[in-house]
């Protein structure tokens, strides 16, 4: 079956409960997204499906016929790249393992939402951890974010 | 390949050609712009830390692991700081295992992260190799153009004198050949002459984190990711009890999921191995093993804190003697005591556990891991695999977080990871893979605790102060302790209370279980901050007396916590008013060879739960390096201490752990986070440490603001949701 990661097709062969996470990984070596918990629990196994934030962990690959599936490797809408840039300028970062995924919620959020409030961001980010306790910053980025695409 | 170049034993080092496919596992550089252009890079050595490449870029090896402390920045800005260079050309690479070139003087010479020692047991290495390396390139630059080297001026990644121009780049060949001055010769700026260090990061990116570019565009390569072409991937089946060993194991049905290769037994449980990690898990879950519990864990939490407080009841192991210690506690005024508890605490880093093993029988093994203890993991795998260490290769990549769980005096990952590549006869790289559900369940935990506090108060005073704890060692048995030393790290912070009181008592009794611990995030401070800061509130109420003005009182000789202390109270506006419900509570700590105090405001809510709303921190850790990095240690350690404080607990049934991934071992998330701001103390004083110093002062700056409240003790952590 097909299916459309980054805008490019892919054609899919593997078991059909295998989770999108392990075919990006290990077979097409997109491996920007990570593996967490496994169980849809902490985000950092975040994609797009259609733009809306999906946990590729609990995900069968084979359940996204014909949808469009966007990674950190392929995030490059004026909303992801606003984000992109935001990370950078606050130095976000800490260990980085759950950061793409956190970058690809604050993309749906900001793409949904492209002047959200304090609690609007609280609220679309809230569901992914960060380990590294970024939270503070990761704030301070989805409003820069936002100022950038203005 | 990189990261197994080797140096000369001479005092010069010379590196020959490295090619591109070389620096497969270089990280923080991208360097494939430069390929296309000019082809192979010569990477020269000045030193074992710094490397010029043809391409004009300097490269400095970490012998610290970048797991998200900073170090990678941190440590690089030492060596760009004395070297004179362009930002813009540094890099950096983990260094080779190699304990007499990389070794870490506060690991007795041994290669390790923790402690928070990077920064202060590098600054003078580090100095010394970019002062050393500038020296290098100044001499070669004289002897190239006829000059005296006096009249050679190294500045901003340029060699120049008169009309003569040089990169570092250009000249780093005829460097090499330069004997490298005598270290006691090298001078060093002045902390006014600085061009990087305590410099703040800007917007335009000139100067900021060296890893922030490549983890932001997902260039950045984990262990994890590490995935070559034919690899198999390992689940271990281990003990659900702590200290199970297996008797047995039925495999039929794991051997008959798809893509499931092979089934084997090593010491620690069952390896299910498959060419994917999916087939792997899907094995495992249906792989019966039968165990042998004769000697494992069979008590629940309950009946281990039981234990703990039966202990309790008799003196310890003596600390700390003040005055007339212990004895001091009775006698007139009034006797206060409380039982602070602690439970075990995990580690959880995003990255789960991870390495892949590449083995050739008799001839070598290459292993890629992100490990805290290299050589430790390099002399493991090489016993595990008849090996000598110098035929076990170790790549440092960088880690997802790890906290402490990734320095293990056992080698507990490579050993099992060596053990299921030996059993396979390394016929493919084997990676070994830890889920979430293993990473909680599988021990090495903050060990749980019991502080039994104790005081006399007499006159309007604190007369004699005790603190008695119940805990397991984590030194015992391993390489950093000799046998029959007590393990007094696992009280630091108690037993060495810097408040002027006149009798002080600290002991400790150390508890026996087959749960294992380690150290975690600040190790013993995790618990004495909270028990000692926390009591003397509960004190100092009972004494009417402000929390701010009787530590100012009780810390009248120690000026560099007053100072924190000082600072945080006055951007906090200590004292000033709150909205109704609002409360602040202080702390202050010493750990690391750091300083910090932070002040939490927190607002209990009328249905009885409560919010930290705003943490203000403030740290002295000497000279600062990189105050952005500082902050970002600071804001991270206020998480991660509230995180464990509000509520993760790992508590066990029948010798199980109960818990198994995030949903019930719940790790802070942003609806949790306080506002923080952070502030420095100006300081010329040697860097001390930032990764951990941050997180013992948030638990008790939390409970004291509660205490602030509704006037209760908060003896029992986590504290939960409700105030």
């Amino acid at each position: 079956m097909k299916l459309t990661i980054n805008g490019e097709e892919q054609e899919y062969t593997g078991e059909e409960d295998r989770p999108l996470l392990w075919y990006l990984r290990e077979d097409l070596k997109l491996t920007g997204t990570k593996f967490g918990c496994g169980v849809a629990a902490c985000g950092a196994c975040t994609v797009l499906v259609e733009g809306v934030p999906t946990r590729a962990c609990v995900t069968p690959a084979a359940s996204l016929e014909g949808k469009k599936i966007t990674t950190i490797e392929g995030l490059d809408t004026p909303a992801g790249q606003a984000v992109q840039k935001a990370w950078a300028e606050l130095d976000v970062v800490q260990c980085g393992w759950c950061q793409s995924g956190q970058m690809l919620a604050a993309t749906a959020l900001l793409t949904a939402t492209p002047k959200p409030t304090e609690q609007q961001i609280t609220d679309g980010m809230t569901s992914n951890i960060c380990r590294c306790a970024t939270y503070h910053r990761i704030r301070g980025a989805v409003a820069r974010a936002a100022e950038i695409i203005g | 390949m990189a990261d197994t170049a080797t140096f000369s034993p001479s005092r010069r080092f010379i590196l020959g050609v490295v090619g591109f496919g070389a620096a497969g596992f270089a990280v923080g550089c991208d360097l494939r712009a430069a390929d296309a252009v000019s082809g192979p890079v010569t990477q020269t050595a000045l030193g074992p830390y710094v490397r010029v490449g043809s391409d004009n870029t300097v490269t400095v090896y970490l012998r610290h692991i970048e797991f998200g402390q900073g170090v990678s920045t941190g440590l690089t800005t030492i060596v760009a700081e004395e070297l004179d260079a362009d930002w813009k050309q540094m890099r950096f690479e983990h260094s080779p295992a190699n304990d007499k070139l990389y070794g870490n003087p506060a690991f007795g010479g041994m290669m390790g992260t923790g402690g928070s020692t990077a920064i202060f047991s590098s600054w003078e290495q580090l100095r010394a190799a970019g002062a050393s390396a500038r020296e290098m390139l100044r001499q070669a630059a004289a002897r190239k153009w006829g000059v005296n080297a006096s009249d050679v001026i190294v500045a901003k990644g340029e060699v120049q004198s008169g009309n003569n121009k040089a990169t570092f780049g250009e000249l780093a060949a005829e460097a090499a050949a330069i004997p490298p001055p005598d270290a006691k010769a090298l001078s060093y700026k002045q902390a006014s002459a600085y061009a990087f260090i305590g410099k703040e990061r800007d917007v335009a990116k000139t100067f900021g984190r060296l890893d922030t570019p490549d983890k932001v565009h997902a260039r950045a390569h984990y262990a994890l990711d590490y995935h070559p072409e034919g690899v198999l991937t390992a689940v271990l089946a281990r003990s659900p009890k702590f200290g199970g060993k297996v008797v047995g194991f039925e495999a039929t049905a794991a051997k008959a999921v798809a893509g499931v290769t092979d089934v084997v037994q090593i010491s620690n449980g069952v390896a299910v191995i498959a060419t994917n990690f999916w087939a792997a898990k899907k094995g495992r879950d249906v792989l019966k093993v039968t165990w042998d519990d004769s000697s494992a864990e069979k008590r629940s939490t309950d009946a281990i804190l039981a234990d703990y407080r039966a202990a309790l009841a008799k003196p310890g192991q003596e600390a700390r003697k003040e005055g007339a210690g212990a004895a001091a506690l009775k006698g007139s005024g009034e006797a206060v005591t409380a039982d602070f508890e602690f439970p075990y605490l995990v580690h959880a880093p995003m990255e789960p556990l991870n390495c892949t093993v590449e083995y050739k029988p008799g001839e070598s093994c290459v292993i890629h891991s992100g490990s805290q203890m290299p050589t430790g993991d390099q002399k493991a795998a090489a016993g595990v695999l008849g090996l000598q260490p110098d035929q076990v290769t170790i790549v440092t990549h960088l880690a997802g977080g790890s906290f402490g769980r990734r320095a293990t005096p056992d080698a507990d990952l490579v050993t099992e990871a060596t053990q299921i590549a030996k059993a396979i006869d390394g016929k493919a790289p084997v990676k070994l893979m830890w889920t979430r559900e293993d990473d909680i369940r599988s021990g090495k935990y903050r060990p749980m605790s019991i502080h039994r506090m104790s005081a006399r108060l007499n006159k309007g005073a604190i007369e004699a102060w005790g603190d008695r704890t119940a805990i397991q060692s984590i030194m015992e048995g391993t390489f950093f302790l000799p046998p029959g030393t007590p393990d007094f790290s696992a009280i630091e912070g108690s037993n060495d209370i810097q408040y002027a009181i006149p009798n002080i008592s600290v002991d400790v009794h150390f508890m026996k279980s087959p749960v294992s611990v380690l150290w975690w995030r600040s190790v013993g401070h995790t618990h004495t901050a909270y028990a000692k800061e926390h009591f003397l509130d509960v004190l100092a109420k009972k004494l009417g007396k402000d929390p701010v003005a009787y530590r100012r009182e009780l810390l009248a000789k120690e000026p560099r916590l007053l100072g924190v202390l000082n600072l945080a109270a006055e951007k906090a506006g200590w004292g000033s008013p709150l909205p109704p419900g609002k409360t602040r509570g202080v702390a202050v700590h010493h750990s690391f060879s750091s300083y910090v105090a932070e002040i939490a405001e927190v607002t209990v809510k009328e249905d009885g739960t409560f919010a930290v709303d705003r943490v203000v921190c403030a740290v002295d850790c000497g000279t600062v390096i990189n105050p952005d990095i500082v902050r970002a240690q600071m804001e991270g350690g206020i998480g991660y201490g509230l995180s464990a404080i509000l509520g993760e607990a790992l508590t066990i049934k029948d010798g199980a752990p109960v818990q198994s991934n995030f949903f019930d071992y719940a790790p802070l998330r942003m609806a949790q986070m306080p506002k923080v701001e952070v502030y420095m103390v100006a300081s010329t004083e040697p860097p001390s440490g930032v990764g951990e110093p941050g997180v013992p002062p948030i638990g008790p700056a939390v409970a004291n603001a509660l205490l602030a409240a509704t006037g209760k003790t908060y003896a029992k952590l986590p504290l939960g949701a409700k105030a």
